[in-house]
């Protein structure tokens, strides 16, 4: 009897406790980031006013005594207004894109070259590549000044040579800001590659050449389909963070360069818009949202 | 030429001088740094064998299987296949086909996009690739399961995925490495006599290396044993069985009882030999060279020797006397393990011709029993 009660004393405390152990990140998903969003949400919905808060309340009362609920939805018709924000926008997508799919034409023979590698080597490399995070991202980011600008090593180089005799504009172009995004988020494509080609079956690739596939063939007809949730992971983990990005087009591209982040950046601090601001941002998050539920939808019905 | 007529010729090609190897490996090694994975092997394979490769891990067997297909290239020395130097051959242009001992099967592929993968790569047009890959199917009996992914098969579904796979391009050879190792025992023989039905329908010369011994009898024409990247012996299974050369081979298939000793005399074909743990000198029947003094082993398999309760009349046995210590009940046989002396215990298998009589078996727990063989039961080995 007694140790029937023990027993069900520990089944109650680790029920209690794989409920604890769930709750803490989803508790902190809710705090930290559900809330925020709300928040952001209802300020996109309401009107610019000088005070503070910089932005009219959304449950209000009106001059007859009655509580009412204003939604405004100006704010993202004037985002339609705008060509700017138009712009702003594809410039951002085109230059995340651009940038994903470099790094992915980048990262991918590197991954798939850590994998082949001796264990000895490959952790190496893999160090290699974790490396650079050891070093503050600002300072990196001003490192690529140093590099890229007129009087900078790169083009003193070349005219110490004499390759060239006037120096190539090369910082405050979207070069540079390509230069910097790919440089910087290239980690987060090359590890869940790695991560997916290290489960890659090596007799898989020789069963393919045994059957008669030249090496490219059993690239294309092997390699590549296997790791396309690689692929994903990788895109997902360049491409979400560099179309929000503030700091590279704002160091490495000056005014030259349009991004979301710089023009999100404004009109909070150089406008106290608070409201545009906060639908530039939702539109923003739309942008990303759609896309990745669209990829998890079609990976789920394949997996069926 | 005699060898078209001669039904022993052809169902032993190895044996007709008149024959061409189909496969011959020569002089062929294998360094992974300093470790030798082969070292300098010769073998003939002729056409429609069932060629095994037989050892432990680590012998060699799977390396030299390898360097056929070319996944590894040998350090030195060739190998041809049907006249042929595969020197600089890549694994894609060979006339071989491999069955992965993992089966290798690619997951994102169905079972008959996976029988059809060698097929395209042959640019062949898609009627007859949807030819051979129903007939293939229809072979293996998974016709209904070509839908399927492989993760949707059972082991033995995959492995007859696999099989039909690397048989739908009509390879010259097929090379299965430990082809029944994943499948359970009722499976694997099941699976064995369908492997040598295929074999004997479509006369393609199959190389397969395995572990297991009892594969390896059932399977092959003839068994290569292999240890530390040599042959130990090369024959067919009854010549391995009751012929071993070495001490090695007689061990690692089946089980021998192992007598050590010097030879004391040999006449006619028939030797003596004094055994350290014996008081009485053993007779063998002997083919090796042997003279007077030299070091000698004597194996006989457990079931050549007789075991009795009454002593043999027949007086050109060798006898000796000892005590039953165990006995394992199989069903068919039992297995009787006798203590001669402390430094000797054998080994007997006899076949349970009768029932036991009150559960009496043909020797009990600690009776004193006899036990002989024949001179020509035994094998005199010299290393």
């Amino acid at each position: 009897m007694q140790r029937s009660r023990f027993g069900h004393l520990v089944e109650r405390l680790q029920s209690s406790w794989k409920f604890l152990v769930i709750f803490i990140p989803y508790a902190w998903l809710l705090i930290f980031f559900l809330a925020p969003f709300f928040m952001v949400l209802k300020i996109s919905l309401a009107e610019l006013r000088i005070a503070s808060p910089p932005f009219t309340p959304m449950i209000a009362t009106d001059p007859s005594g009655a509580t009412v609920i204003r939604l405004i939805f100006d704010n993202f018709g004037y985002l339609l207004q705008d060509s700017l924000y138009l712009n702003t926008y594809l410039s951002s997508l085109k230059i995340s894109i651009g940038s994903t799919l470099m790094c992915l034409l980048i990262g991918y023979p590197i991954a798939y070259a850590i994998v082949r590698s001796t264990p000895v080597v490959r952790n190496i490399l893999l160090l290699m590549i974790i490396l650079p995070f050891w070093t503050s991202f600002l300072l990196r980011v001003y490192a690529w000044m140093g590099l890229l600008a007129d009087q900078g090593t790169i083009n003193d180089m070349l005219i110490w040579l004499g390759l060239i005799d006037a120096p190539i504009r090369m910082l405050y172009t979207e070069f540079a800001v390509y230069v910097g995004i790919v440089y910087t988020y290239l980690p987060f494509m090359i590890l869940p590659l790695y991560a997916n080609m290290e489960k890659l079956d090596a007799s898989l690739l020789e069963a393919a050449s045994d059957l008669g596939a030249k090496p490219v063939t059993t690239f294309l007809t092997v390699v590549l389909p296997l790791t396309v949730p690689g692929i994903a992971a990788g895109s997902l983990l360049v491409f979400i963070p560099a179309t929000g990005e503030y700091v590279i087009p704002d160091l490495l591209g000056g005014g030259n360069v349009l991004m979301i982040g710089r023009v999100l950046y404004n009109e909070f601090n150089a406008n106290t818009d608070w409201p545009v601001a906060s639908a530039v941002a939702i539109v923003l998050l739309l942008l990303l949202v759609l896309p990745m539920m669209l990829y998890q939808h079609i990976q789920s019905k394949e997996a069926k | 030429m005699s060898s078209d007529s001669d039904p022993i010729l052809t169902d032993r090609p190895w044996l007709d001088p008149g024959q061409e190897p189909f496969i011959r490996i020569q002089a062929v090694s294998k360094q992974f740094g300093a470790f030798v994975a082969v070292d300098n092997v010769d073998l003939d394979i002729y056409k429609g064998e069932l060629f095994a490769l037989l050892g432990g891990s680590g012998c060699g067997k799977t390396t030299l299987l390898r360097m056929i297909a070319g996944f590894e290239t040998p350090s030195s020395g060739r190998i041809l296949i049907d006249g042929d130097d595969m020197q600089d051959v890549p694994p894609y242009e060979r006339p071989v086909n491999m069955m992965f001992q993992s089966y290798a099967l690619f997951p994102h592929m169905t079972v008959e996009q996976n029988v059809a993968y060698g097929l395209k790569r042959d640019g062949l047009d898609r009627g007859e690739i949807r030819d051979r890959v129903d007939a293939m199917l229809e072979m293996v009996e998974l016709a209904t399961f070509r839908k399927r992914k492989p993760h949707q098969l059972s082991g033995g579904q995959k492995q007859r995925v696999a099989l039909a796979r690397s048989l739908v391009k009509n390879p010259k050879v097929l090379l299965l490495d430990e082809p029944l190792g994943a499948l359970d025992k009722r499976l694997r023989e099941q699976t064995q006599y369908e492997l040598m039905n295929i074999q004997d329908r479509l006369g393609i010369t199959f190389i397969v290396v395995t572990h297991d011994q009892e594969e390896a009898m059932t399977l092959s024409t003839r068994i290569a044993v292999m240890d530390q990247g040599a042959f130990q012996q090369i024959g067919t299974p009854t010549e391995i069985y009751e012929y071993p050369e070495s001490r090695f081979v007689a061990d690692f298939i089946g089980s021998a009882n192992m007598f050590e000793g010097r030879v004391t005399g040999h006449s006619g074909n028939i030797a003596t030999i004094a055994v350290d743990s014996l008081p009485e000198p053993v007779r063998v029947e002997y083919s090796a060279l042997l003279h007077d003094g030299m070091k000698a082993w004597i194996a006989v398999r457990p079931e050549k020797i007789r075991l009795s309760k009454t002593p043999f009349d027949d007086d050109s046995l060798n006898v000796v006397q000892g005590i039953v210590e165990e006995i394992g009940y199989y069903g068919e046989s039992s297995t009787y393990r006798i203590r001669v002396n402390p430094g000797l215990r054998l080994e007997i298998t006899h076949p349970n011709l009768r029932r036991p009589r009150d559960g009496r078996h043909v020797a009990d727990w600690d009776e004193t029993v006899y036990v002989g063989w024949e001179p020509e039961a035994g094998v005199v080995l010299t290393h």
